[in-house]
């Protein structure tokens, strides 16, 4: 969608604050030789009164917490009429209300107190360890969830939506775990090969829909689609083959992978985060320089904003579209290498890579496709993903509600429209996604 | 797909001077044709390779000895494709190209079949035709809600989500209720209810179609999920035991031979999706809504200055794409299995394929839908009698065959030039 609001019509088009540009426009009439840069006169509000406005204007924080609001009180009425016994409270609520919100309360709260503890802090948690255990898991979450969130994004910014990040990341998942237990290399060697393949095997899916894109103007939406169903057959094939098939057992699960080819713990045995982070951290700031500061993402940004514009100045739209589609394979295949080289699994299972491709999506539309935002996005959704373990094992609230949390909170953001007029919110400028695309099919 | 072609590509001026597209797809059936009659050829051992027409190893059968058949087929689809790179008129090209595919397909057949082990060495056709329709069966429906969606110009990438809400409803309100046809109608609702999200967002508050789909399809999956996990199976006799519909015999016509069984002994399912395919290509070509739907697919505001309610008829027609969606969703739950989480396991997808496939028609989306079903059915056959083919491969076929046909390797595929775009009002 180049514009998600063309014409007028949605609000969030308007500019930062109607009252400044009256007033502006009020200064102009009395003074015209008034420059219009110049801040309107009149008494300068206070700090305190600019924050509470911002706080109440549609900008991009106030959107996504309240987006988070709307989206846990959704899961809340979920798990209320998924609940037997709280639902039968409310045959007699006319008769004995404080009963049905009691019983409503109780289970609500006891579900997403546990969701906190285990994503955040837990207060009863006694020593070190316990007591840094979850954010120890919220970050081993987000890990992977950086990566693919990038890899969507950066293709976003180029105009194209890769819905494929899954089968990147699970071409990743299987050549980084192939160079893992196969190759025999020396410990810190073994780690980057590994890392490479994965980078490797992602960038293999990401050209195919590119190259496709770019010479025959295929959509990539269905490719993706299409490449992301053959990864998975692919790797349920090639985990049972001789050689990958782990030799003591009979499911389908692979050879563990080498421990020289593991990514190392940062803070001992007993806490899963792993090196994977920094990985992320890095390479967030790495395509953050890449949009903004090099010539290619110039070129990227331009064919993503208005491709016919790009070419008529001299922009190879075709290499640009493959680029494009190559870096986000590889992001998405180091964010599945981590499946496999980080904590949570050693080797090769159908499932392995679980939804970090899908759920790079909603990532990169939560963090406004931007490198920084998708970063905090991805910490938001790890600490829903570590919250949700914690809550399904103490609250028997299945993991599932996390995906349904996760799914509204993007809808929800993605029509910031929609939670303007829920509560009543000033316009603002940014908020809304910029997604350029819809070219249709 | 077509439309966001990038101008400055290779490919496209190949299609004036000899290397017109019939005969590059001449050239690679011929390739085709060839290695059929050589390897598949050389592969197929003296067996006989039996197709018989019942369901067993006995009865009427077709038989061919393996080796003869797999290079006498090869040699037919080798002739195909020559015929193309010869040149044939223009009206013919399907029909060859038809042949052409077929012979290949029996070509393999005759080799899988022949070098079976003994007592195996037979395809029942009866059960490979059933087992096609059946499997295709949730794709018809789903490739029609797409059709009837993206006809008037709103992508549809939540066939999955309404699947898949639609079978979950079914199973639920079926349970609870204890009749199929409450069951039935709470199937549409709940597709209904994701193509209302899905209009209501694409259409009103303009979101991106593609991320909406995308996000509909993790949300349904979730919500499902959830309260599977809550309800069905904590109380799974209260909450997912739904009645199903009994299939249904119809006289005479459920003794014709192979495609009786197949399609006059089946359930209502199969009947209504059948009977929709028919009654939305009709609609489609032959009715006013018809023409309004496909107008405001290819060109709204053409539409809008002739006094079509651009919006209220996209409303309508994702609203319609639900219920049908919703109702195949139910195929499954209220005529074969249970409900299970996430049981529709990217059907909803392949029937975005078949969509793709079947070039945006009814007709083309039913034939896609068969083509896929039966690479689905071969795929489990070819299992059964111990192929050295991975089934997995088989599985591949229907999501290449869609990638091959999009980059207009198969056939040029166009979308309605509006797909996807929203329409404000000027």
């Amino acid at each position: 969608m180049s514009d998600p609001n063309p014409v007028s019509g949605s609000p969030d088009k308007e500019p930062a604050t109607e009252a400044e540009l009256t007033a502006t426009s009020k200064a102009d009439r009395g003074a015209t030789m008034t420059s219009p840069k110049q801040p309107a006169p009149g008494p300068r509000p206070t700090l305190g009164r600019l924050f509470l406005d911002n706080l109440w204007a549609a900008n991009t924080v106030t959107v996504t917490v309240l987006a988070l609001v709307l989206a846990m009180l959704v899961g809340a009425v979920l798990i209320i009429v998924s609940d037997p016994e709280v639902l039968a409270t409310y045959g007699y609520i006319t008769a004995r209300p404080a009963d049905a919100l009691n019983a409503s309360w109780t289970v609500v709260s006891e579900a997403y107190a546990n969701l906190f503890k285990g994503a955040v802090f837990d207060p009863e948690a006694s020593g070190f360890t316990a007591a840094l255990s979850p954010i120890s898991e919220t970050l081993t979450y987000t890990a992977p969830l950086v990566f693919t969130g990038l890899s969507v994004a950066l293709a976003f910014r180029g105009g194209l939506f890769n819905i494929g990040a899954q089968g990147q990341a699970t071409m990743g998942v299987i050549l980084a775990a192939v160079a893992g237990f196969a190759l025999p290399l020396p410990p810190v060697v073994h780690l980057v090969v590994a890392l490479i393949a994965g980078a490797v095997g992602g960038a293999v899916w990401g050209f195919v829909p590119g190259i496709l894109k770019a010479r025959t103007g295929a959509h990539e939406v269905i490719n993706t689609i299409m490449l992301n169903y053959v990864a998975v057959y692919f790797l349920s094939w090639i985990i049972v083959q001789n050689g990958v098939q782990n030799p003591d057992r009979a499911d389908a699960i692979s050879r563990p992978v080498d421990s020289s080819a593991a990514l190392p713990r940062l803070l001992g045995d007993n806490l899963r985060v792993h090196a994977g982070i920094l990985l992320a951290v890095l390479a967030t700031w790495a395509i953050a320089w890449l949009l903004n500061r090099s010539t290619l993402g110039f070129e990227l940004r331009a064919v993503g904003a208005n491709p016919d514009a790009a070419r008529t100045a001299g922009i190879s739209v075709t290499k640009t579209y493959v680029l494009v589609m190559v870096i986000a394979g590889m992001l998405a295949g180091l964010g599945g290498s981590q499946m496999v080289l980080g904590s949570t699994a050693n080797a090769l299972t159908p499932l392995v890579i679980a939804q970090i491709g899908f759920d790079g999506i909603l990532v990169a539309l939560l963090g406004r496709v931007k490198p920084w935002g998708v970063l905090l996005a991805a910490l938001l959704f790890g600490a829903l993903q570590a919250g949700g373990n914690r809550m399904q094992s103490y609250s028997g609230i299945s993991l599932e509600l996390v995906t349904v949390l996760q799914a509204l909170i993007v809808i929800f953001i993605a029509a910031p429209a929609l939670v303007k007029a829920i509560f009543q919110l000033r316009a603002a400028r940014a908020a809304r996604l910029q997604t350029s695309l819809a070219k249709g099919w | 797909m077509s439309t966001t072609a990038v101008p400055d590509v290779a490919v496209a001026a190949v299609d004036e001077g000899f290397w017109t597209r019939p005969r590059k797809v001449g050239l690679v059936l011929l390739a085709l044709g060839v290695l059929a009659t050589v390897l598949f050829g050389a592969l197929a051992t003296g067996q006989q390779a039996r197709f018989t027409l019942s369901e067993t190893e006995g009865g009427a059968a077709l038989e061919i000895q393996g080796t003869l058949g797999a290079i006498l087929f090869g040699v037919v689809a080798a002739a195909a494709g020559g015929a193309l790179l010869a040149g044939v008129p223009k009206r013919w090209f399907t029909l060859v190209l038809g042949v052409g595919l077929v012979g290949f397909v029996l070509s393999f057949l005759c080799w899988q079949v022949s070098a079976a082990p003994e007592g195996r060495n037979f395809m029942p056709m009866v059960n490979i035709v059933r087992g096609t329709f059946i499997l295709a069966l949730p794709l018809v429906f789903g490739a029609l809600a797409g059709v009837l969606c993206e006809r008037s110009g709103v992508v549809n990438v939540a066939i999955e989500g309404q699947l898949l809400m639609g079978a979950f409803s079914g199973a639920l309100f079926g349970s609870l209720s204890g009749n199929v046809w409450v069951g039935l109608v709470a199937a549409a609702v709940g597709g209904a209810f994701i193509s209302l999200l899905l209009a209501v967002f694409a259409i009103r508050y303009l979101v991106d179609q593609v991320v909406m789909g995308v996000v509909l399809n993790l949300l349904a999956v979730g919500v499902t999920g959830f309260l599977y996990e809550r309800l069905m199976q904590t109380n799974a006799d209260k909450y997912n035991s739904a009645p199903r519909f009994g299939n249904w015999e119809i006289p005479l016509l459920k003794d014709i031979p192979l495609l009786g069984p197949a399609l006059f002994r089946g359930n209502i399912f199969l009947y209504l999706g059948l009977l929709l395919v028919l009654v939305i290509h009709l609609a489609l070509f032959r009715t006013r809504w018809g023409l309004r739907t496909r107008s405001v697919g290819e060109h709204p505001t053409a539409a809008d200055t002739l006094g079509v309610k651009v919006l209220g008829l996209r409303y309508r027609n994702v609203l319609l794409a639900g219920v049908v969606a919703g109702i195949g969703g139910a195929s499954y739950t209220l005529a074969l299995y249970s409900f299970t989480k996430n049981m529709i396991g990217g059907k909803g997808f392949i029937a975005l394929a078949a969509l793709i496939f079947g070039r945006w028609s009814p007709t083309g989306a039913l034939l896609a839908a068969l083509f896929f079903g039966f690479a689905d059915q071969l795929a489990t056959y070819l299992g059964a009698i111990g192929s050295s083919i991975p089934s997995q491969f088989l599985a591949m076929l229907p999501y290449l065959a869609t990638i091959l046909a999009v980059a207009g390797l198969v056939g040029r595929v166009r979308a309605p030039a509006a797909d996807g775009k929203p329409y404000v009002k000027g």
